[in-house]
């Protein structure tokens, strides 16, 4: 233990990880929506500085550009288009009844990841050299070239899924509802000029 | 800050083996540095500038008026799926940096792979080209200039 | 280098970059007031200083005396924390992009940037795509309506524009084979086979022309602007913010102005490369760091020129314009010079 304190890595490490497991349960605990989704930036930007430290240069920054700057404004968006995207008003309505199923369900999920990469993983040294770019170009397109396909077929279902959720049939008229606020037929040709 | 201090241990603890922790620490510091200027600058306009707060000052802004309606409570779903379409080229992006540094070396088989995975990704935007998702509250407003237009002819 | 030393170099550039920046902003408001003036033929600020050139001066230490209103349905945290949101990572980077030729001090070879990332051209649009955060926590922490939509479009607005700035550079890459800022600026030493003509990116025209656009709607400049829409939502984001906290804004609307400039003469402008006349000692790297800042004045100058000369657009032509146009033609012209590069390196792929 007295060995493991002296190295600075592993002070890196907590001082990387504490914030990220802090902003993790707040983004679970906090009543506002829009704040737990501030608190999950926290944890990923963590998770960024984290890859930094192992030397996963495009990793990291990969997680910045995809997660952070893409995926959380997809999430307040999100909140944005459902209801009440102002202030106070943005607390959650139901109770948190669900706690105890919600702890055993990522309590199980923590146990199988940390099965999977000690049985995965092992002693395997960490090679500490930085990862190259070009490295990962390398085995996406060598050793994972199928996976590397089907990713684009699961975002294409995705986002298909998505917007047959979102938005009604194009050929369906007199749509009023408000929530589907431009959900109006959309082969009307445009006539240009301002309104 | 204590971040930094420990980022610098860190480096100097290991030279040569993490070249690129060196240089992440010019952007460290001027995370710090950048906060820190705000923070101060803020604090000193907060003490050097008069606060004389009235009623009417704190009111959210309404040209002046009193404001009488909440602010709107749903957004277009147009904007979610933006977003969406945001991510799915995101992640291509991603891909596509990865792949082009050394796009040589994949041959000709990397630009046939790196072709399919572009096209089942252009489908999304086809897809939501299509289906008008693109198309910003044009319906609406033609509808609403062609009522304008002609009660503007049945006056002449 | 041992480790002090690395410390207090990264210490010294940061400073020095922070005090670049801050001292070019004042020069920036100043120059896009004088030149909007001249195109407009008007006579502009002339008041403060020699040709009015501290009236940039006059006018942040005015916000600095003002009074900071709050309002009172504001979040107070998040709405401090836009403003810094909003130049925190104007100022992160410009850490990346080199001013000048690398020199000399005693046996060590010093860049002049900030750091030099491998994957440069990623942290770039990684950071960029931060420069959102501001715009919604400043809307949505402001309690008030014209924020908000202000807010949404913005956003809107920026992450579709940060899709067809990060396709542009795909063909880059594939040109150059490297994401990091210095080498692609060592590749555009030199010049073309024998003419003189440099050897910079300018080949690779469209990438320049869709990173440059993208450029003006990510940092939401005229025609681009409609996140202020005085007409429409007023001040748009920040409608609620007075004082050194407006300030805040403002300055990083400009620090990103330079920055998109910085990056576009890097990445397809030869950054510092330019003619030197053979001169000794302190012009090889004089001049470097001269060419780089004119020509990125001169981009500058066209984001000026572009907003004295283009009204504003409508939502719909905005989002249509980026959508079913610039992405459109960078998806194309990545296929096309794919094939090029492709053909060109690997010869045809059934030979």
């Amino acid at each position: 233990m007295n060995d493991w304190l002296t190295q600075a890595e592993n002070w890196a490490f907590i001082l990387i990880a504490l914030p990220m497991v802090l902003g993790a349960w707040r983004s679970v605990t906090s009543r506002n929506v829009v704040h737990s989704v501030l608190f999950l930036v926290i944890t990923l930007a963590a998770s960024a500085a984290l890859f930094l430290l192992l030397g996963a240069e495009f990793v990291a920054w990969s997680v910045v550009l995809v997660y952070i700057g893409a995926v959380i404004v997809l999430f307040l968006f999100g909140i944005m288009i459902t209801r009440a995207p102002l202030g106070m008003e943005t607390e959650l309505s139901h109770s948190n009844q669900t706690k105890l199923g919600a702890a055993l369900v990522s309590g199980a999920l923590f146990a199988l990841i940390t099965v999977a990469v000690i049985t995965g993983f092992g002693e395997t040294e960490i090679v500490s050299n930085p990862t190259r770019t070009s490295e990962i170009g390398q085995s996406m397109f060598e050793r994972f070239v199928i996976p590397f396909e089907v990713v684009s077929v699961v975002l294409l279902a995705a986002l298909i899924g998505g917007i047959v959720l979102a938005r009604r049939d194009p050929a369906e008229p007199g749509d009023s509802s408000s929530s589907l606020g431009g959900a109006q037929s959309a082969h009307v040709t445009a006539e240009g000029g301002e309104a | 800050m204590n971040l930094i201090l420990a980022t610098g241990f860190l480096v100097s603890r290991c030279e040569g083996s993490r070249v690129t922790l060196a240089d992440y620490l010019p952007i460290g510091m001027m995370l710090v540095f950048g906060i820190g200027f705000a923070t101060v600058i803020m604090w000193l306009s907060w003490r050097i500038a008069p606060n004389n707060p009235t009623p009417e000052k704190l009111a959210p802004y309404e040209c002046g008026i009193v404001p009488l309606q909440e602010p709107v409570q749903r957004f277009p779903v147009k904007f979610y799926i933006v977003a969406m379409l945001f991510v799915i080229f995101d992640v291509e992006l991603v891909f596509l940096f990865a792949w082009a540094v050394r796009f040589e070396s994949f041959g000709w088989a990397g630009i046939g792979a790196m072709g399919i995975f572009v096209i089942l990704l252009l489908e999304t935007l086809v897809y939501v080209w299509k289906r008008g998702a693109l198309d910003w509250n044009v319906a609406r407003r033609g509808r609403n200039r062609r009522i304008v237009v002609d009660s503007l002819e049945d006056a002449a | 280098m041992t480790g002090w030393e690395i410390f207090l170099t990264a210490a010294i550039k940061t400073v020095a970059a922070f005090a670049f920046l801050l001292t070019l902003t004042i020069i920036l408001v100043w120059f896009e007031r004088k030149t909007v003036a001249d195109l407009q033929n008007r006579i502009g600020p002339n008041r403060a200083g020699p040709w009015g050139l501290l009236q940039t001066v006059a006018d942040g230490a005015k916000l600095l005396f003002k009074e900071s209103v709050t309002p009172r349905k504001v979040e107070f945290g998040l709405y401090i924390a836009a403003p810094v949101a909003a130049l925190v990572p104007a100022l992160l980077i410009f850490l990346v992009v080199p001013i000048g030729r690398p020199f000399h001090i005693g046996d060590r070879l010093i860049d002049l940037s900030g750091t030099d990332l491998n994957i440069g051209l990623l942290y770039i649009l990684a950071l960029s795509s931060l420069a959102v955060y501001a715009v919604v926590l400043a809307g949505w922490s402001s309690g008030s309506k014209y924020p908000l939509l202000g807010a949404v479009r913005a956003s809107a607005q920026m992450i579709s524009y940060e899709a067809a700035m990060g396709l542009a550079l795909v063909p880059l890459i594939l040109f150059t084979g490297t994401t990091s800022l210095k080498q692609i600026v060592e590749i555009q030493g030199g010049s073309f086979g024998d003419t003189f003509l440099p050897a910079w990116n300018v080949v690779l025209i469209p990438s320049f022309l869709i990173f440059f656009i993208a450029g003006i709607a990510e940092t939401n400049r005229a025609p681009f602007d409609l996140v202020e829409a005085e007409s429409e939502i007023v001040g748009g984001y920040h409608t609620e913010y007075s004082g050194f906290r407006f300030a805040m804004f403002f300055l990083a609307e400009y620090i990103n102005i330079f920055n998109i400039a910085a990056i576009t003469v890097t990445l397809f402008l030869g950054g510092w490369h330019g003619p030197t006349f053979g001169l000794g000692a302190p012009f090889d790297w004089v001049l470097p760091i001269f060419w780089f800042l004119a020509k990125s004045m001169a981009l500058v100058f066209v984001f000026v020129w572009v907003r004295a000369t283009l009204p504003r657009m409508r939502y719909d032509q905005l989002m249509s314009f980026g959508w079913k146009r610039l992405i459109p033609v960078s998806l194309l012209w990545i296929a096309l010079s794919t094939l090029a590069i492709g053909v060109r390196r690997m010869g045809l792929p059934w030979t």
